[in-house]
C-alpha cells in the first residue's frame, strides 16, 4: 500500500498449450484468435496478453468460467505452468525468467498457494502439512513446531494438530491449506477457487474469515473465483476473464455500475447489487445546518430559499447531531424559538459511506433521510429511501435523471 | 501372378535349409563370448548376495524355531493383526511338525535375498521410470520379457555364468520376481494426484524432496502391494531354482518328483504354499494398516503397553 510499485506486475502474459507453441506465438500476435489458433496449430490459447498490477495488501479477484484461463493465469505467478511470452514482475523481479533454485526460493519465501481441492499431503498429519513450507526452507524440527501451532492457532484448529487431514470436514481442511500457505509468512498469497469445493454456508463463513485475517495480515492475495458474488463480496478490485483475456478490471462497483460489454452486463445480471453498492455510491449531497451559526429563524429561511422539507445539522466538527423538519420548524419560529437544538430531532439513523445498501434498508422504515457518513463521522450527505429502491432496481443506461440524480464523486462534500 | 507372392513366403519360410536369420546362433556365440571374457564380473557380483545369503540363513537356522515363533507372532500382531498373528504362528508350528522346517528356513532366507536384491534394484528403476516417460518406455518391454521367457530359457545362460548354487539362484528368482515392483512403483507414483504434486511445487520443494516427502510416502501402498506381488512371485521359483542346486523346500519338491515320492513333494509343495499365505496376508497386513491414519505406536502390543501406561492420546471432545 506504501510503495509506489507494485507488488505483482503481469505484462503481455501469454500461455499457449501445446507442443509447438512458438507457432502458435506468431499466429497469436498476428492477431489470430482462440478458435483460429486452435484449428490452425491445434494449439489451445490459455492466456492471451494480459497485463496486470496487483499493489501491496491487495485482495485482487480474478474472475471467469472455466476454461477462462484463471487458473493457468495464477499458476504462472509461481510458475506451476511455465508462461510462454511476457513478464511476471513480483517486487520488481521477473520471476518468469529466473533460474530454478531461484524460483524454489521465490516459492520459498514469497509466494505461497491454497488449492481448489486442498492439496493437503493425506499422510501427514494436520501440524505436519501446515509446517510443510518451513520444512522446505529448512527451518529447524522447534522452530517450524512453534510457527506451526501459531498459524494453526489462527484458523482455529491448534486442537487438531495432530490429527490426520482425512478427520477433518471439508472447511476444516481448508482451514489447514490455508494455514500451510499462511505459515510461511509469504508476502503473496494465492487462493485457486479456494472456498469452490465447500458447501455454501461454509463457504461463506471462510469469506469472512479471510476478510478477517486480511485486515490483520494484510498480504497481497490473488484469489481466483468462478463466482462472481463471492468475487464482488471479497474483491478489492476484480478482473473478469474470457477466454483467456483480460475483459475488464476494476472495483466491484465500478464492475456493477460501469459494465464494459454485454458480457458483463450477463455475468452481473443476478447479482445482489445491495449487497455490492456501497451506500458512499448514492449520497445525495446536501448543505447541513451548521449548530451555533444561526437561529432557528436563519435555518427556517434557508429551507425555504432551498425548498427543502428537512435538513440536518451538524456540529462545528461537521458531525450529524440532529434533523429539522420544515412544518416543526415554522410553528416553532412562530412561537418564538430561536435555539435550534430545541426543534431538531435527534432520533435519526446515521450510517457510514462504505456500509453496503443491504445493510441500510431496515433504516429506511423510520421515514427520515439517512444520514451518510465517512470514517471520521463527518457528515456526507444523506440517502432517501427513493435513492436505495432506485439504486437497486436495475436502471436502463441514460434513463437517471441527471439533475438530482446520486452525487459522484462522493469524495468532494464540502461541509 | 496371385500364386506369386503365396509361394514366395512358401519358399521363403518352408523349403530353407537354414535360417535366413540365425538369432539362435547369435546368442549362442554372444553368451559364449561374455562367458569366457566377462565371467569375472559375474563372479563379483556373486560375492555380496553369496554373503547377504549365507548370512541369513545362517542365523535363521541358528534361531531356536519357538524364538522364531514368538517374533513372528509379536511383528505380526505389532504391524498387522492379532488375529494374522495367531495364524502365523499356528501355519509355522504346522510346517515345523511336517518335518520341514531346516528347509523352509533356507527358503525363507533364498526368498528374503531376492526380494532385498529386488527391492534395491527394483526401487530405484521404478522411481526412474515414474520420472521419466523415455526411461518408462525402454523398461517396459523389458520387464515384459522378464515376466513372459520360460526361466528355463535363461537358467542355462545364468548357470554359465554364476555356476550352480544358492547365488544364482537368487538371481533367477530376482529376474522374474523384480518386474511387479518396478510396473506398481512406477504407477504409485505417476497416481499421486496433481494437486499434491503442485502443493508441493508451490511450497518450494526441490525434486528430491517431493520424491521422499511426497511421492514416495503416497505410493507406499503400491509399492508395497508391488514387494507382495515380488514375494510371491519368488516362492513360485523355489522349486525351478532347484533345479540349479539350490537347497530347501524346493529341494523337496523335486526329489519327490524324482523318486515317485508323492509324500515328499508334497511336503515340500504344502511348505511352499504356506509360506506363501503367511508372506502374502503379513505383507498384505502392513500395507492396510499403514493406511488406517493409526499411528504403529498406537497399535499391537506396543500400543497395549502404551494404553497400559495411559500414554494414548484421547481425541479431543470439541469440534470448532
Amino acid at each position: 500500500m506504501s510503495s509506489s510499485q507494485p507488488k505483482i506486475q503481469i505484462e503481455n502474459l501469454v500461455k499457449i498449450y501445446g507442443k509447438n507453441p512458438t507457432h502458435a506465438l506468431k499466429l497469436f500476435r498476428e492477431g489470430g484468435n482462440r478458435d483460429a489458433i486452435l484449428q490452425a496449430t491445434g494449439h489451445v490459447l490459455g492466456v492471451a496478453d494480459v497485463s496486470l498490477s496487483i499493489a501491496e495488501g491487495e485482495l485482487f479477484v480474478i474472475m471467469g468460467l472455466s476454461g477462462s484461463g484463471k487458473s493457468t493465469l495464477v499458476r504462472c505467478l509461481n510458475r506451476l505452468i511455465e508462461p510462454t511470452s511476457g513478464h511476471v514482475y513480483i517486487d520488481g523481479e521477473d520471476v518468469a525468467k529466473v533460474d530454478l533454485p531461484r524460483l524454489r526460493e521465490v516459492r520459498r519465501t514469497k509466494i505461497s498457494m491454497v488449492f481448489q481441492r486442498f492439496g493437503l499431503f493425506p499422510h501427514k498429519s494436520v501440524l505436519e502439512n501446515t509446517e510443510y513450507g518451513l520444512k522446505m526452507r529448512g527451518l529447524p524440527l522447534e522452530e517450524r513446531r512453534q510457527k506451526a501451532f501459531e498459524t494453526l492457532e489462527i484458523v482455529g484448529l491448534r486442537k487438531w494438530a495432530d490429527y490426520s487431514p482425512s478427520a477433518l470436514s471439508g472447511g476444516m481442511q481448508q482451514r489447514v491449506g490455508l494455514a500451510r500457505a499462511l505459515a510461511t509468512d509469504a508476502p503473496i498469497l494465492l487462493m485457486d477457487e479456494a472456498f469452490s469445493a465447500l458447501d455454501p454456508l461454509i463457504r461463506r463463513e471462510m469469506q469472512d474469515e479471510l476478510m478477517r485475517l486480511q485486515t490483520e495480515l494484510h498480504r497481497t492475495i490473488v484469489f481466483i473465483s468462478h463466482d462472481i458474488q463471492e468475487a464482488l463480496k471479497i474483491g478489492d478490485r476484480v478482473a473478469i476473464m474470457k477466454d483467456g483475456y483480460l475483459v475488464q478490471v476494476g472495483t466491484p462497483e465500478e464492475i456493477i455500475t460501469n459494465p464494459v460489454d454485454n458480457y458483463i452486463v450477463a455475468f452481473t445480471q443476478d447479482v445482489n447489487r445491495a449487497q455490492v453498492l456501497k451506500t458512499g455510491s448514492i449520497v445525495r449531497q446536501t448543505v447541513p445546518f451548521i449548530l451555533g451559526q444561526g437561529s432557528a429563524r436563519a435555518a427556517l429561511e434557508d429551507m425555504q430559499t432551498h425548498q427543502r422539507r428537512r435538513m440536518h445539522v451538524v456540529d462545528r466538527q461537521g458531525k450529524p447531531v440532529g434533523i429539522l423538519d420544515r412544518k416543526d420548524l415554522e410553528s416553532a419560529v412562530q412561537s418564538g424559538v430561536e435555539a435550534v437544538e430545541a426543534v431538531m430531532r435527534t432520533d435519526f439513523p446515521t450510517v457510514e459511506a462504505s456500509t453496503s445498501l443491504e445493510k441500510i434498508f431496515h433504516l429506511a422504515q423510520y421515514g427520515a433521510p439517512i444520514a451518510v457518513v465517512n470514517r471520521k463521522g463527518k457528515f456526507k450527505g444523506v440517502v432517501e429511501q427513493s435513492d436505495i429502491l432506485a439504486s437497486i432496481g436495475r436502471l436502463s443506461q441514460g434513463a437517471e435523471e441527471e439533475g438530482t440524480a446520486p452525487a459522484s464523486p462522493v469524495d468532494q462534500v464540502a461541509v | 501372378m496371385d500364386t506369386a507372392i503365396p509361394d514366395f513366403f512358401n519358399w521363403l519360410f518352408l523349403n530353407q535349409s537354414t535360417e535366413i536369420i540365425p538369432l539362435g546362433d547369435w546368442i549362442s556365440t554372444a553368451v559364449d563370448w561374455i562367458v569366457t571374457n566377462f565371467r569375472w564380473i559375474f563372479q563379483l557380483i556373486r560375492v555380496p548376495i553369496s554373503q547377504t545369503l549365507n548370512g541369513i540363513e545362517a542365523f535363521l537356522q541358528a534361531v531356536p524355531p519357538v524364538v522364531f515363533l514368538a517374533v513372528l507372532g509379536l511383528f505380526a500382531w505389532q504391524f498387522a493383526s492379532r488375529g494374522l498373528a495367531i495364524f502365523s504362528v499356528l501355519a509355522m508350528i504346522f510346517v515345523g511338525l511336517m518335518g520341514a522346517w531346516p528347509e523352509t528356513m533356507t527358503t525363507l532366507s533364498l526368498v528374503i535375498t531376492a526380494v532385498v536384491l529386488c527391492i534395491l534394484v527394483g526401487l530405484p528403476l521404478g522411481i526412474a521410470s515414474a520420472r521419466s516417460d523415455r526411461v518408462e518406455a525402454a523398461i517396459r518391454p523389458i520387464l515384459d520379457a522378464m515376466q513372459t521367457l520360460p526361466a528355463f530359457v535363461y537358467l542355462v545362460p545364468v548357470v554359465m555364468l554364476f555356476g550352480t548354487g544358492k547365488v544364482p539362484g537368487v538371481i533367477v528368482t530376482f529376474i522374474f520376481a523384480v518386474p511387479p515392483l518396478i510396473r506398481l512403483t512406477n504407477i504409485g507414483i505417476r497416481q499421486v494426484s496433481l494437486e499434491t504434486i503442485e502443493a508441493a511445487q508451490s511450497f518450494g520443494s526441490t525434486p528430491g524432496q517431493m520424491l521422499w516427502e511426497v511421492q514416495v510416502p503416497l505410493a507406499m501402498p503400491t509399492i508395497l502391494a508391488g514387494i507382495n506381488q515380488s514375494i510371491m512371485l519368488a516362492l513360485s521359483m523355489v522349486v525351478i531354482a532347484s533345479l540349479i542346486a539350490v537347497e530347501g523346500l524346493g529341494q523337496m519338491v523335486n526329489r519327490g518328483i524324482g523318486r515317485l515320492d508323492v509324500g515328499l513333494a508334497a511336503v515340500g509343495g504344502l511348505g511352499i504354499v504356506i509360506m506363501a499365505v503367511v508372506l502374502d496376508r503379513l505383507t498384505q497386513g502392513i500395507g492396510k494398516s499403514s493406511q488406517s491414519g493409526v499411528s504403529w505406536q498406537d497399535r499391537g502390543p506396543v500400543g497395549a503397553i502404551r494404553k497400559a501406561l495411559g500414554k494414548r492420546p484421547q481425541p479431543p471432545t470439541v469440534t470448532p
